[in-house]
Order: structure tokens, then C-alpha cells, then sequence
């Protein structure tokens, strides 16, 4: 049977992070069940959490008064979602809804931000981590901005 | 050669006089060609229709610079004393306006009517060997292909070429560094190399093919001295030595390829009109578009085929806007074209040093010292 | 080349083609399926394309976007975006078309033979792969794991929603989904389609990836396939330039030294790679 301890262990996030940050970041974290629709955080609310998405798929929101709720993206199996717990002012810029029903592990980031305050080294390893993890969706929303199967692009200026 | 029936087995040579041009010129009415051949036409030496040696631009020569395009008078009555003027002879192999097909609306849809409309005859006389090459260059796009340009076939079959060696380099002239001239070697029925010397005035006229043994036959000539030939080949290699400018073309291909983000292309940019008038004026430029268009009724359609330019915004649109929208992509793309990619896609080069982009810039850009200026600022720095 | 040309008189007359069915796709993509009038028909390769007239209004190239190995019906997936393509849109079956064709160089499916084969579309750009995933479902043995990773802009834009519900459904294929964005209904992924790949499982150094989409889209996904190891002479793109034509000669379609209507439309992208980060080429 998988432990978290094992889970964590084998899931390439964590990959490298020497054991004793990786028994730490263990001790911080839980498993846990969203139902279907269920609202895992909403925008503006204080960030202190981040998951490792086992099995299922998280929508996130915006909304905007002429839009309505829009889904700017999804976040599905094996990937990690939240990084504002590392980031001030620790908020959430989302609304996040599970899509379907979802096994996924949360990690306490409010303790995890206190030790890494301690201990600078913990600190940029995960740090390390979620950096690339930003790069890529960086890259994808800008991708994403382009709006590239648009059909009538804007004037082109010359 | 392509048109010729066969090669012969060595080629002759023969003098002719003033007298024996224009008899040859009838000769030529005499088999049924249209002669088209220099003349001149407002203030320029353009191609025409001609029937005698009076059509021709006796006694004229051009002075020609960047942007620059004049008709001056000689001191003598040299029938072929200038360089060339903005007209090629592409204008009658792969014309500027051509009607591919016509159609009807009928009740279950349309149809296609298409028959081919006999093409002309022409006897090309004076073609230069920078416009041979020209000629040869533009085989390779619309004969060796894939697919075959039928217009261009019919007339290139049917075309009689008699070519004149140079006498005479315009300042804008590099033929010697694209390898095009100012002799001929090939591609023609007839080449005359026309010599001045003292009160002497003679053409020395050299066959090529089959068809022209045939039609030297039918005037009187006689051979030519070996002083003659001499005299000529002397004509040849003095124009060789005047030539107005030089193009390095060595890696040429590959300098270019590397240099795609050289700045040098900004700065040619704040220059170019993207008046498109040097692709008018190329010899080897072969871009067209194709139009479909209606009657006002809109029962009868016709597809025609028309001139084109790579300067236009039109040519590279795809859907909601053109991949080439500044004038510094345009003439890029024209440039490279015609020094570099042409190599790739036809195996030669698709310039043959006959200057007209030069004269007919009316800013003047300079092929030449853009390339120069290209390989000098390489990874461009100024 | 493939099958005989339907050519008429030269390969500037198009032949008679009548419209035996419409499919509405999305709210601006309809496709049309064709029979021949003039000829036979002909056979054609996966990624080839035609030019399709419209009487008296003109031309656009188009791929064809049906079975390859059926002969009797000549299939097209059209956009609406302009003069001839919106009269398409306004066809009726039993309206005549003419067509010129096949052009281009198709998908390398002799080359996919016994390989993983990575299939990445976006947008409209699912059409021309869709005879690729015929081809291989007719021989599946041939070829290894089959991943298709498609997005596109909204729920509303995905194409052919019930052959890739059909397709999903398959053991043998994996199919992956994703859209730009999406209402709160979408229950689907939303995201750009680079980020379906890491969920995918081939073996990339036995892969073929063929690509069809916006160019962007089209560099970014190139970029992840070959960090995840896939070979630059195992990637396949399908480009698009203006094409007056289709058959090399009036210069428009050129992209460097080549021509996209005949060298492509299909390039490997090791030969390509050096033209794609020049802007405005």
C-alpha cells in the first residue's frame, strides 16, 4: 500500500530533495477527497495550502462582471497546484473547483513558508521547484494570450 | 539549347554588311516571324516590333547610373551601340497579361472552355547574353518543373533568337561577374558581334543551330577572315573590361542564408520605395497572380494570369494579414531570392548582371554594393 | 506521387466536382464532401491539399481532410474567412465546384511504420491530420502507440467531436483534448496543448510527431516533444503561405528556398528549423 511518504517520495517534484526536507515536507502533508463542484480555495482568500493532484481535475477560475465564471485552466493528474503560500502576499489568485471528483495531498505551506523562513536552503530548493513549475505556465498563458486560432487577428503593425 | 532542332557539327561564321542585317531581317518576315527587336520609344531603347534595319536605334547609345536612364547620341551609326534598356524579353515569353481559360454558367454548374489560342512566332533579334541566360534561367522554372507552363512552351518553341554580342557596357552592367557575358556561348541560332573599326562597319555572324544555317543560307554572306573573328572576339573582351560594376558571388549562397537579421536590411529599407519596379524590369523575375473574374452578368468567368511582385502586401497574405508586411522583409525576400534561394530551387543563380534593377530603382539601390556592403558588415556591425 | 491527377487540360483547370453532402462542423468550419463530375477522381496522400474554385470568385487551397482510401468521395474541412471560403459556406448541395489536385508533399506514414506516432493539432489544424488517423486505423498493426493531442480555442470550435469520442473510446489510441478556455460547463482539460504531452506515455526516441496548427503553437510544441527526446528528423509540421497555383511556379508561397505548395506543405522539421525563428520570412 502507498504511503504518503512513498507517494511524495517517487513523484518527480520532489525528486532530489534530500531525505530530511522530504520527511519534513511529509510531515505536512495529508490526503484528501474533493467531490464533484467542490471549491477548494477562492480568489482573494488567504493562500496557505499547496496539493499534488493525484486523480481528478481542478478547474481555475475568474470571473468578470460581462464574462461570467471562465475556466483559464485546468490542472490534472500528477501536477502540483499553488504556489501563493510562497509568494506575499500569500493569495489566492484563482477560484479553484473540482471538475470531477479528486484524490489529491495537500501540504500545510503556512508551516512549510515558516521553516523555510528558518532554514534558507529548504527554502530555495522548493523555491528551485516551483520556479519552473511558474516558467512553464508562464509560457503556456502566454501561448494562451496570443489567441492563435483566432480568426481575424488584430491589424498588424507595420 | 532547347529550341535548336540540332547542334551543328561546328558553327559557322560569315560577314555580313548593313545591307545583309536588314536582309536578314526580311528573311526572317519571309518565314513568318514577328521581329521584335530594339528601338527607340519614349527616350528609351525598348523592345518592339521592327521590319528593317531603320527601326533600329542607329547611332544611339544609353548612359545608365543608379536611377538613372539617358539616351545619348554616337559619332557613329552603330546599329547595336548600347546596353539594355527596361524591357526583356520576358515580356513575350511568359507575357504580362494571359487569359487561361473562360467558362460559362450552365444550369447543373459551369463550363470549362479552353482552347489554346495559336501562339506567336517570334524572332527575337538582338538579345543580349545577359538576357540569353535570362532566358535559359526562366526555362528552368516554366519547363522543368513538375509541370510544364504551356503558354511559355508554345512561344519558347516557336522563338528564333539572334543574339548580339556586347559593344558597349552601361556603367550598370556586371554581366562578367554572374558568368553571362559579354559574349554569348550558347542559346542562340545566330549571334552577330558587330565591329567598328576605322571606316570599316561589319557584322560578324556566328550560326548556333540548324534553324540558323538555314536561314544564313537564304541571304548572301560570305566567310568571315580570321581577322574578322579576331576583330570580333577583340569587340567582346574590350566590353569584358569595361564593365560598369562586380558582384562577388563567391558563397554567396551561404552568406546570405547567415545573414538574415544583418542590419543592413533595416537600412536599405529606409531607401526602397517597394515601388516594385526592379521585378517589372528583371529579366528572370517570374512571380504572377492569378485573377478569376465575372462579367456583370455573372454567367461568363475567365481565369487570367497577370504580372506579379514579391514587394506587393498582397503576395504573402494569409489569413488576416501578410507574413512580409515591411518593406525591409520585402527586399529581403526579393534579394536572397535572386542570389541565394534561386540557386536551391533552380541550380543556378537568378541574376545575370544585366543592371536594370540598378537604373530602374528611382532611388538608385545598388544590388551590388548591397551585397558588398552585406559581406563587409558581416554579424553587422556598421 | 499518388494517383492520377484530375486534371483536365493542364494543371491550371480545375475539373467539376458536385457537393453530395454539408457537415456543419462549428459555427464557422463546414465540411463539404465531393463526387467527382469530370474524371474519376483521384488518390491522394494524407496532408495533400487542392485548390478549390468557386465560379467567378476564385480560389483557396484547401487540405483534404477524408479517408484516403475512399476513391469515390473527395472530402474538405473549410473555414470561413474570407471571399471564396465564405462562399463555400453558402453552397448547397448538388453546386458545382472545380478542383485542382492533389498538390503538396503529404505525411510521412511510411516513415511512422512500426513507430510510436505522436499526433499534435490545433485549431482547424486537425483537418489535415484526420486522413492520418484513417490510414492508421485501417492497418493498425503497422504502427505502434497512437497519441493524439488536439486543442483548440472553445468547446464550441472542437472538430469532429463524435469521431474523437469514437476515437477516445479506442484501447488502441490515446486521445487527448484541450481548449484555450472554457464556461464553467467544460468539464474537459483547458490549458495549451503543450501541456497535454507530459501526460502522454510513448517512447521518443522510436517517434514520429506530425504537427499541424498555428505556427506558434506548432514551435512551442516542437520545443517540448524534443525535451522530452524526440528527434528533430522525426518531427513533421505542416506550414501555410499564400498560394496563387499550387504548383511551384507563381513564386508566392515561397518560405525560404522552398516552396510550400510542392516542397510541402509537409516539412521534416530538422530542414526548416533554421527559417522558422526568422520573423517575416
Amino acid at each position: 500500500m502507498e504511503t504518503l511518504e512513498s507517494i511524495l517520495k517517487d513523484h518527480p517534484f520532489f525528486r532530489g530533495l534530500e531525505p530530511h526536507y522530504l520527511a519534513l515536507v511529509v510531515g505536512c502533508a495529508a490526503n484528501v477527497v474533493f467531490k464533484e463542484g467542490q471549491v477548494l480555495f477562492r480568489e482573494g482568500e488567504e493562500a496557505n495550502l499547496f496539493y499534488v493532484v493525484r486523480h481528478g481535475r481542478i478547474a481555475l477560475e475568474l470571473t468578470s462582471p460581462e464574462r461570467g465564471a471562465l475556466t483559464v485552466q485546468t490542472v490534472g493528474d500528477g501536477e502540483i497546484l499553488g504556489w501563493s503560500w510562497l509568494i506575499p502576499p500569500y493569495h489566492w489568485h484563482y477560484t479553484a473547483r473540482a471538475v470531477e471528483e479528486t484524490r489529491a495531498i495537500t501540504l500545510d505551506g503556512k508551516c512549510l513558508r515558516g521553516k523555510c523562513e528558518e532554514d534558507h536552503h529548504l527554502g530555495y530548493e522548493l523555491l528551485k521547484r516551483f520556479a519552473h513549475i511558474m516558467e512553464e505556465r508562464l509560457k503556456a498563458t502566454q501561448v494562451q494570450l496570443l489567441d492563435v486560432y483566432c480568426p481575424h487577428p488584430p491589424e498588424k503593425k507595420v | 539549347m532547347r529550341n535548336l532542332m540540332e547542334q551543328p557539327q561546328k558553327a559557322m561564321a560569315a560577314t555580313l554588311d548593313h545591307a545583309g542585317i536588314d536582309r536578314l531581317m526580311q528573311a526572317l518576315c519571309a518565314h513568318g516571324y514577328e521581329v521584335i527587336g530594339p528601338a527607340v520609344r519614349d527616350q528609351a531603347i525598348l523592345y518592339d516590333t521592327i521590319f528593317s534595319v531603320a527601326d533600329l536605334p542607329v547611332g544611339w547609345t544609353d548612359e545608365q547610373d543608379g536611377g538613372l536612364y539617358r539616351l545619348k547620341r554616337r559619332d557613329d551609326d552603330a546599329l547595336f551601340g548600347y546596353a539594355v534598356g527596361p524591357h526583356s524579353w520576358k515580356k513575350y515569353l511568359f507575357p504580362p497579361r494571359a487569359r487561361l481559360w473562360q467558362a460559362q454558367r450552365t444550369d447543373d454548374g459551369f463550363q470549362i472552355e479552353s482552347k489554346a489560342e495559336p501562339a506567336p512566332r517570334y524572332a527575337f533579334f538582338g538579345v543580349r547574353p545577359c538576357d540569353l541566360h535570362a532566358i535559359e534561367i526562366q526555362d528552368r522554372v516554366f519547363l522543368d518543373g513538375d509541370h510544364v507552363d504551356d503558354i511559355y512552351k508554345a512561344r519558347r518553341d516557336n522563338a528564333f533568337i539572334i543574339a548580339v554580342n556586347c559593344g558597349h557596357a552601361a556603367s550598370t552592367c556586371f554581366c562578367v561577374s554572374m558568368g553571362t557575358g559579354p559574349g554569348a556561348d550558347s542559346g542562340y541560332d545566330l549571334v552577330l558581334t558587330e565591329v567598328l573599326e576605322g571606316s570599316a562597319h561589319y557584322f560578324l555572324v556566328e550560326t548556333g543551330s540548324a534553324r540558323g544555317v538555314e536561314l544564313l543560307a537564304d541571304i548572301p554572306h560570305r566567310e568571315a577572315t580570321s581577322t574578322e573573328i579576331s576583330a570580333a572576339r577583340q569587340v567582346v573582351s574590350d566590353t569584358a573590361a569595361g564593365m560598369g560594376r562586380t558582384l562577388d558571388t563567391t558563397g554567396i549562397k551561404e552568406h546570405l542564408y547567415a545573414n538574415y537579421e544583418h542590419s543592413r536590411w533595416e537600412e536599405v529599407a529606409t531607401r526602397c520605395l517597394s515601388c516594385a519596379n526592379c521585378t517589372m524590369v528583371c529579366p528572370t523575375c517570374f512571380c504572377s497572380t492569378v485573377e478569376d473574374v465575372t462579367d456583370l452578368t455573372g454567367e461568363h468567368a475567365e481565369r487570367w494570369r497577370r504580372w506579379d511582385s514579391c514587394f506587393t502586401m498582397d503576395h504573402s497574405y494569409i489569413h488576416g494579414g501578410s507574413v512580409r508586411s515591411s518593406t525591409m522583409s520585402r527586399y529581403r525576400q526579393w534579394m536572397t531570392h535572386k542570389l541565394a534561394t534561386w540557386i536551391d530551387q533552380f541550380g543556378t543563380s537568378g541574376c545575370v548582371g544585366c543592371g536594370r534593377c540598378i537604373t530602374w530603382c528611382p532611388v538608385g539601390i545598388d544590388i551590388t554594393k548591397e551585397v558588398e556592403s552585406i559581406r563587409r558588415e558581416t554579424h553587422g556591425n556598421p | 506521387m499518388t494517383g492520377p491527377c484530375a486534371l483536365s487540360h493542364g494543371p491550371m483547370h480545375p475539373s467539376r466536382y458536385e457537393v453530395s453532402r454539408i457537415q456543419r462542423e462549428t459555427n464557422d468550419v463546414f465540411t463539404l464532401e465531393l463526387e467527382p463530375v469530370d474524371g474519376d477522381g483521384f488518390s491522394f496522400g494524407p496532408g495533400q491539399f487542392t485548390m478549390l474554385y468557386v465560379f467567378g470568385m476564385g480560389e483557396a487551397p484547401i487540405s483534404i481532410s477524408g479517408d484516403p482510401a475512399n476513391g469515390a468521395k473527395l472530402v474538405h474541412t473549410i473555414r470561413s474567412v474570407g471571399t471564396v471560403t465564405g462562399a463555400m459556406d453558402k453552397l448547397k448541395k448538388g453546386d458545382i465546384l472545380g478542383v485542382r489536385g492533389p498538390f503538396g508533399t503529404p505525411w510521412p506514414m511510411e516513415e511512422a511504420a512500426g513507430r510510436d506516432v505522436v499526433l499534435a493539432a490545433g485549431g482547424i489544424g486537425l483537418a489535415p491530420l484526420r486522413p492520418v488517423l484513417y490510414q492508421i486505423m485501417a492497418d493498425r498493426q503497422r504502427f505502434g502507440k497512437v497519441v493524439l493531442l488536439y486543442g483548440t480555442r472553445t468547446p464550441e470550435d472542437i472538430l469532429f467531436r463524435d469521431e474523437l469520442e469514437e476515437w477516445r473510446g479506442r484501447m488502441d489510441m490515446e486521445v487527448e483534448v484541450t481548449v484555450d478556455r472554457a464556461g464553467v460547463d467544460w468539464r474537459g482539460n483547458v490549458g495549451v496543448v503543450t501541456t497535454l504531452l507530459p501526460r502522454t506515455v510513448f517512447d521518443p526516441v522510436n517517434t514520429i510527431a506530425m504537427l499541424c496548427g498555428p505556427e506558434v503553437m506548432m514551435r512551442f510544441m516542437i520545443a517540448d516533444l524534443m525535451k522530452r527526446g524526440v528527434l528533430a528528423e522525426a518531427i513533421y509540421l505542416s506550414m501555410e503561405r499564400n498560394m496563387k497555383c499550387g504548383i511551384g511556379m507563381c513564386g508566392h508561397c515561397q518560405f525560404g528556398p522552398y516552396f510550400v505548395c510542392k516542397d510541402g506543405p509537409v516539412f521534416r522539421y530538422d530542414k526548416v528549423r533554421w527559417l522558422l525563428g526568422v520573423r517575416e520570412i
